[in-house]
């Protein structure tokens, strides 16, 4: 925000009234219940095999919770979330190469030997060997990009197709220049192979598993935080930006302060799910960050719907599942299938599956003695 | 006079080389209740859109002495000057209080925006009793009637802390019992404001307006009071004279479509 102004106290004159029981205890009782599936359930009754493809599942469900707020919130289609999940997972991928060579006693990634034609490190590498800096950039990398980016763009108000186009384009242009970088980001192959995580073996299922409840616990996380902006002052305004941009500019706000936040808050959630894609699959490559995948990172959300935040992420979840089972089964299909979901979540359940249950949930309510004040809010 | 209130000098706006506000110069003093007439075309709105930073305009426009014109619209919003639209613009997702909220919170810091909000902030609640929604306040404002929807956008301008409130036709479409309780309205947010309406329904000026400006093909034909503006012969020809036939008595529900 740009105010400079101190903010004149609000003084509560009037106390809104107290939730209804059911409503108080249903968000921690969803989170609960979240972590005891994630924590509880699905360790004792998925194999090994299993488990490792729900952490993957699960990165792709961090994304969507960045989406869910700067689509589902703030209207912006960010059609190219890939460019950010690919710098936090090429940040992190190349910290581990470099960490796997050290092991091995290299001085230079595997690929770099093979490929490579000089002998020496490229600088920009170098600083990936530090696993502060390392970690540290897979999250502020994507940020500061969006940041950048989001600054002249919502400015000149780029918006609505013109954006969506704008962030396809910069994930094609990101994915076409790392195929053309054979010798330094391993071009097409990607950087693969990685076998050490932190000191531990990823070949060891027991390591996998704990990169599994890495991800499932920054999941819900990230949720966590996440459900604080839907229901913050700030989750208000981004709606009414969504809505109605010019009517927020007459009372006095800059709309585009408004979404560049939730533009650079949605790029570091996908980096950060790029950045664990990489021990949880042991890839990153320039097809896992181009155009279909980043349209495949805001159809979860689409078919979940996109508002509420648990929608984006069971979407996600299920989008991934459902893309891995079909996909070996018919392989020319699923782009097709991709596409279709696509357009009939969009255009004709603008809500998602969350708006049905919603729907249901108001018509129980709605038969019930006393109805509970709506808040007009899924989360 | 120029120290305070809205002073234009010579505004000119030109959309593709049609000129349509062709050196406006108008004097509104703290505390008027003044009344912008003038035939459909005349360039009221869009005098009200250069003054609030909507369009590119030349000449000068100041308020309580700083000029606006050049500065981008919510930095303009922020020196207090607010307005409303033809058709009422509020957020239809957001319930009646929200709506109200974000209009008081243009000045809240980082913090204060990533908390919740807790209860009602005091200039909400008396904006609520002043425009009369207490009892609507958790209802989303898209379900509002028509007129409530103009009343919120007022209560909005309230919250705001507006010092000069411009209302582009608030009693456009509005049945007479509405028409009296926004005039009301207008006259208690107006004892310690400046606000400039845009009407064309005359006998709601004749009623609230304090002082009139006629605005005609883009210039001021005439200011004055309202028994003055009516007795000028230039108006009655291209505006009030039609008053006789009984086109411009009907309201102008016409004017939303």
């Amino acid at each position: 925000m740009t105010t400079t102004a101190p903010p004149p106290a609000p003084t509560p004159a009037v106390a809104t009234p107290p939730p209804s029981p059911s409503a108080r205890f249903r968000v921690p009782g969803a989170f609960l219940l979240g972590a005891v599936l994630l924590f509880g359930v699905a360790p004792l009754v998925l194999s090994d095999f299993r488990i490792s493809l729900l952490a993957k599942y699960l990165c792709y469900a961090i994304v969507a919770v960045g989406v869910s707020l700067a689509w589902g919130r703030g209207g912006l289609l960010v059609l190219g979330q890939g460019v950010f999940f690919g710098l936090g997972g090429y940040a992190m991928a190349m910290h581990l190469k470099l960490a796997d060579a050290a092991a091995a006693g290299e001085t230079l990634p595997d690929f770099m030997l093979l490929y490579g034609s000089g002998d020496a490190l490229p600088w920009w590498w170098r600083p990936f060997a530090n696993p502060v800096f390392a970690l540290a950039a897979t999250v502020l990398l994507p940020m500061a990009v969006a940041a950048l980016l989001g600054y002249f763009v919502f400015r000149r108000r780029v918006r609505g197709a013109y954006f969506a186009i704008l962030s396809q384009a910069l994930a094609a242009a990101l994915s076409i220049w790392l195929v053309g970088q054979q010798t330094t980001t391993g071009g097409t192959n990607g950087l693969t192979d990685i076998r050490g995580f932190f000191g531990y073996d990823l070949s060891d299922p027991v390591n996998q598993r704990t990169v599994y409840f890495v991800v499932a616990g920054v999941l819900l996380l990230l949720m966590a935080a996440a459900r604080q902006l839907f229901v913050s002052r700030y989750g208000e305004l981004l709606v009414a930006v969504r809505d109605a941009e010019e009517r927020v500019r007459f009372l006095g706000y800059d709309p585009a302060a408004v979404k560049l936040v939730a533009y650079v808050v949605a790029a570091g959630t996908a980096g950060l799910a790029g950045a664990l894609f990489v021990p949880a699959v042991g890839i990153i490559s320039p097809a896992l960050i181009g155009i279909v995948p980043s349209i495949g990172f805001v159809i979860g959300a689409a078919v979940g719907g996109r508002a509420s935040l648990v929608g984006a992420v069971l979407g996600a979840v299920a989008v991934a599942w459902a893309q891995s089972s079909l996909s070996d089964a018919f392989p020319a299909a699923w782009t097709y299938l991709q596409g279709l979901l696509f357009v009939v979540a969009v255009g004709f359940l603008p809500g998602g599956l969350a708006s049905v249950v919603t729907a249901l949930r108001a018509r129980r309510t709605r038969t019930a003695p006393a109805p509970a004040p709506t808040k007009g809010e899924t989360a | 006079m120029s120290g305070a209130g809205l002073t234009v000098r010579d505004l000119r706006v030109t959309f593709d080389g049609f000129r349509a506000v062709d050196g406006v110069d108008l004097d509104v003093p703290p505390g008027d209740l003044r009344f912008l007439i003038g035939p459909n075309g005349a360039g009221k709105t869009t005098l009200v859109d250069a003054v609030t930073g909507l369009v590119r305009a030349t000449g000068s426009v100041r308020f309580a002495g700083e000029e606006l014109l050049g500065r981008p619209v919510h930095r303009i919003a922020r020196r207090g000057i607010g307005r409303t639209f033809q058709t009422a613009t509020v957020f239809e997702q957001l319930t009646v209080l929200q709506n109200l909220d974000i209009a008081a919170g243009a000045g809240r810091g980082p913090l204060t925006l990533l908390r919740r909000r807790r209860g009602v902030p005091e200039a909400v609640a008396h904006a609520l009793e002043t425009i009369g929604l207490a009892g609507l306040r958790d209802r989303p404002a898209g379900v509002l009637a028509h007129g409530q929807k103009q009343w919120l956008e007022i209560g909005m301008l309230l919250v705001q802390d507006v010092r000069l409130l411009l209302l582009d036709e608030p009693v456009a479409g509005m049945s007479h019992d509405e028409r009296e309780a926004t005039g009301e309205l207008l006259r208690r947010v107006g004892e310690d404001r400046t606000v400039v309406v845009i009407e064309h329904d005359m006998d709601f000026m004749r009623s609230y307006a304090r002082s009139v400006s006629v605005l005609h093909a883009g210039k001021v034909l005439k200011q004055g009071t309202v028994a003055e503006v009516q007795a000028d012969a230039r108006v009655q020809e291209v505006y009030l004279g039609r008053a006789a036939a009984p086109e411009p008595v009907a309201v102008p529900v016409a004017e939303e479509a």
